[in-house]
This record gives structure tokens, sequence and C-alpha cells, in this order.
């Protein structure tokens, strides 16, 4: 169990969020980055789509109530435990009684906190993820509070190659910028945009305003023409992740917790490989867009799959062997030595 | 209504088939044979479908199916849709106590159109109404059909808390606030039904493509069906 001594500007339980009832109006919610999220999940030996704390801007104070086993992605924040500075992306065992100081963020927005074999909180719906408007999921629908619990249902004091479960690579996967570009896919109401509003949006620099939230960025930036005789009503359809709406000529990214249909124009929508991306901005922060089709997106979404996929294998099954090389003469011959440690 | 289909990208996970670019009933029942095809005979790898006014948004997972072999597929099944017989949507009867503290603008409205509350209570439950869909907040429907002579803008200032199970006319619009929220609907009633409640194994009690009658009662009977659904929470 852990118990929050401070609950952080933002933070509460989120998984890959509430699919299956969007039809009844019930929003998705779920973690804002998913990788940071998932990579989580696979360093401490869960499955990537297992609910996490996230961490907004300024972190919480937590105590382990139970020793488990733990572990921090996404946005830099100068993490401690028990005092001592810790890494990113990188399995740590706490002992019952221990302290984790997340502090302020230094780089990006969202940081999460996964934990060997899960957290138990509210399930609504088949997610635990917390979406505070509706007021359902994770600790009763809202952000984590001084004195609030979680309880860990099988926690973990080791797990294989547990030294060994640790992304060194800084850009693993991802490449986290104050200035991204951004890849997007036209559609689906495109055809209602002038060639010029096209190339605007395609052109232009956007800056994060500060209306950005868990459920949208809105950024401010040149004003995406329409073509004559359209405008940004349409009658209301679906909304999809990441869809960039249109309402008065400047973009807002819809993200987690969006609501499920909408009236204002759609000209595209940014995929979900660089929707970690957006997670991670704050005002101030800029983008651009660039287009892309929809094979070369589902490529890159099946890859971020699979490359999971075979992170937790590597991490589960492989025996990582440490390899020291050494040179030494004997008898006036050179003869390599190499040393296997079995973990 | 479009003579074919559209198929329109959405995002990497999702794609649109659009039906038309109107509100109507046709459009609507095309939807619902589209969703009942979908249920009979499923693509692996679709896992949910969010049907709208005019089109139907389909979430997926492209390591299970790509985008080329899915539209190639919805398209095939489309074809099976021609001599297909849709049945009429369910018809749900929606108790309203009317007026009074259920409906503090039941007057206004009234006034507004020069008739008197009963004859409002009268038209507001004469037609069947059809929900086109859900969206908004959970459980808020989109019900078409409403009685135009009855149709009343929407306050100038908003309420800060309406209470859940109200009824309430916004233009040409009728429709249920299933959860207390802020709102600017000129209130005519109030259900006690409840159309939203997470904890419940069915958390919202409409379905897109039902049929909604209003059926006025009285506030014994709004009472005594509230103390029934009570125990259902």
């Amino acid at each position: 169990m852990i118990e929050f001594k401070t609950g952080g500007l933002l933070t509460t339980v989120q998984d890959k969020g509430r699919a299956g009832h969007q039809r009844y109006g019930v929003a998705m919610a779920g973690a804002m980055d998913c990788f940071a999220h998932s990579l989580s999940n696979v360093i401490v030996g869960n499955d990537p789509d297992e609910a996490s704390l996230e961490v907004t801007a300024l972190g919480p104070t937590i105590m382990f109530k139970t020793a488990n086993i733990f572990a921090i992605t996404g946005a830099k924040f100068p993490a401690k435990l028990n005092g001592i500075p810790i890494e990113n992306k990188r399995a740590y065992l706490a002992a019952a009684g221990s302290i984790l100081e997340m502090g302020t963020a230094e780089l990006g927005m969202r940081a999460y906190i996964a934990f060997a074999g899960g957290i138990e909180a509210d399930e609504i719906m088949g997610s635990k993820s917390t979406f505070m408007k509706g007021g359902i999921g994770g600790i009763d629908g809202r952000n984590a509070k001084a004195g609030d619990t979680l309880r860990f249902p099988a926690p973990r004091t080791d797990l294989p190659n547990f030294r060994f479960r640790q992304v060194k690579e800084e850009d693993f996967g991802i490449n986290y910028s104050e200035h991204p570009t951004l890849r997007v896919l036209l559609g689906p109401q495109d055809d209602h945009f002038s060639e010029k509003g096209l190339n605007t949006l395609f052109s232009a620099e956007y800056t994060v305003t500060k209306e950005n939230d868990r459920m949208g960025y809105r950024l401010e930036g040149p004003e995406i023409e329409f073509k004559e005789g359209y405008s940004a009503n349409i009658i209301s359809d679906g909304i999809a992740r990441g869809a960039i709406q249109v309402p008065n000529g400047k973009p807002i990214i819809m993200m987690s917790d969006r609501q499920t249909t909408g009236g204002y124009a759609k000209i595209g929508s940014v995929i979900n490989a660089d929707l970690a991306l957006i997670a991670q901005l704050k005002q101030g922060d800029t983008v651009r867009f660039r287009p892309v089709d929809i094979h070369e997106a589902q490529r890159l979404y099946v890859e971020r799959k699979r490359m999971f996929a075979e992170l937790t294998r590597h991490f589960n099954e492989d025996t990582i062997i440490k390899k020291t090389l050494s040179r030494v003469n004997l008898n006036g011959r050179s003869f390599t030595l190499t040393v296997e440690e079995y973990v | 209504m479009y003579d074919k289909e559209r198929y329109l990208i959405t995002s990497d996970t999702s794609l649109l088939v659009e039906f038309g670019n109107e509100i109507s009933t046709k459009i609507n029942s095309k939807i619902r044979a589209f969703e009942l095809l979908l249920e009979s005979s499923p693509i692996e790898g679709i896992t949910e479908t969010v049907p709208t006014y005019r089109s139907v948004l389909i979430h997926y997972m492209p390591e299970v199916i790509g985008y080329d072999e899915l539209v190639k597929r919805l398209k095939s099944l489309m074809e099976n849709m021609k001599d297909m017989e849709i049945p009429k949507g369910e018809l749900i009867e929606v108790p309203v106590v009317y007026g009074g503290i259920y409906g503090p603008d039941l007057e206004f409205v009234a006034k507004s159109h020069g008739l008197t509350p009963d004859e409002v209570i009268k038209r507001h439950t004469a037609p069947e109404y059809l929900i086109y869909m859900l969206g908004f907040t959970p459980g808020f429907c989109y019900m078409g059909g409403m009685d135009e002579t009855i149709a009343t803008p929407r306050l100038k200032t908003p309420r800060v808390s309406i209470p859940a199970g109200s009824v309430g006319i916004a233009g040409s619009q009728t429709g249920i606030y299933p959860i207390a929220s802020p709102g600017g609907w000129q209130l005519i009633g109030r259900t006690p039904l409840v159309l939203y409640d997470h904890r419940r194994e069915k958390p919202v009690f409409f379905e897109a493509g039902q049929r909604v009658k209003f059926v006025s009662i009285t506030e014994d009977e709004f009472r005594s069906i509230s103390e029934g659904t009570e125990g259902v929470k």
C-alpha cells in the first residue's frame, strides 16, 4: 500500500482508458502519454495497459506502507527515494516505510509511476482511469490528496533480471521536445478547408496556450482558412483521440478526456505515435505539423506495439549476461578472457 | 442521404462511415441496419462503434486489421444491407411530472406561445421521439421529433445546477439531463428514471435508435417511482 503525504498538482490513476462506452457518451479518459505509461509498466513486469499514477507538473510525495518495485517514466522530475536521487526509466525496490518525493517537473509535464502488480483503484466500466469531470474511476473519481491510500494487489520484492530493468537510452522509442513536429492524417473534414488553409496547417508554427489540459490542447497561430461556403460547424459526429478540431480557425488537439462527439470540423488527427509528445507540452511550447499517410501511421503504431512486446520478453525471459573482456599475456602470447556473469 | 456511403480517416485507430450530411430518420435507419449487421457478423479488430446523426465512428486495432482491409470488409458487409429489414427501435415510455418545482419554466414556455401549460404538456407527450445519438455527457440523448410549436430559445442566463432527470427544451430540441449539471434549457418537467448510474451493470439507460414517449404523471407517482428506483442503484 502507498499513502500520499502530498497529492501534488494533479495526480490521478490512469490506464489505457475506458473503451466500449463512447456510444453512451462516456469519455475514454486514460493516460495522456500512453508511451511513458506503457513503458513504466513494462519495466516493472506489468502488462503495458496496467493502471499507473499520472503525475502532473508538481509531483506528490508518497510513502510506501508495503515494500514494492516501482519505476518512473515520462517527464523529467528530480525524484528522490529516501532522499537519494533516482533515475528515470529504471526499476527500484522501495522498502516498507520508504518515501518517494517527486518534486517539480524539470522537463515535460507528465510522469508515470508504475508499481509491480499494479494498484487497486475504483474500476468503473472496465477501467481504473480517473475521469474527473464524470467523477469516476481511480480514487473516487478525483485526483490524489494527502492521506489517500492505494493498495497493491500483488507487490513484488524481486523480479527476473531486477538489476537490469532499466532503459538507458535518453531517446528510447521517442524524442521528447518542447518544439516537436507532429505527424498528421488528414480527415474526416479536411474538405471543409481551402488549399491555403491546409498549407497554413503544414507550414505554420503553433504555440500551446494556457488552455491545455487532459481534455485538449488549444493552440495559437495563423488562422486556418475554410473553403468558401464552409464553416467550422458540422452535424455532430464522433471524435477520435488526437483529432484536430478547428472551431474558429485555430486548432485544438483533442486528448484523453475529450467529449465523445462534437459539432466542430476536424481537419485531421495527430497519429498515436506522436500523441505522447503533446502530453509533455506546456504553455509557450510550439509545434509544427507534417502530413503522413495512413499506411505509414499504422506501420508506426504496430511497430511500437511490437517493441513493447519485445521489451517485455527481454526483461522477463532473457538471462541478461554481463560480459567483461580483458587481455592477459601468458608465456609471450596474448589471450582474451571473457567473464560471463549470470544473473 | 448519400447514394454511396463514404469512408473517412479519423485517426490511425479509427475511421468514419458516413451515410449523409443531414439529420434524418432515413439515415438513422441505415445506421441502425449497419450496426445490426456488424453485431451479427463481427469483424475482428473492431473495439467499439459510436453511432451519431449521420455516421458511425469505428474504433479498431491496426495490429489486428489495417485500414485497407477493414474498409474492404465493411464494403462487403454493406452489400448485405440492401435487402435487410430493419426492425423499429424499441419504444420506451418515460414518466414525467410536468410543471411546479419539477418544471419551473413550463409557465414561461406556455406563455411565450400563447398556450396553457396543459396544452404544452399535450404537445410534448404526443410524439414518438427518436434517439439519434448519445453524447455530450454520459447518458445524454439527442432526440428528434419535437412539435415545433413549443420550440423555445434557451435561458439567457444558464442555471448553475439542474437536478438529474430534468426534462427541458432548447430551441426545437428536447432532452433529459442524465446527471445534475449546469445548463440553459427551459425546464418543463422531471422524470424519476435514473438515466445514468455508473454503479449499475448497465450504467446508461438509453440506446441510440430507441424511441421515446413521454407520459405525464403526478407528484405522488413521481415519489413512488423514485423510491422504487432508489433500490436499483
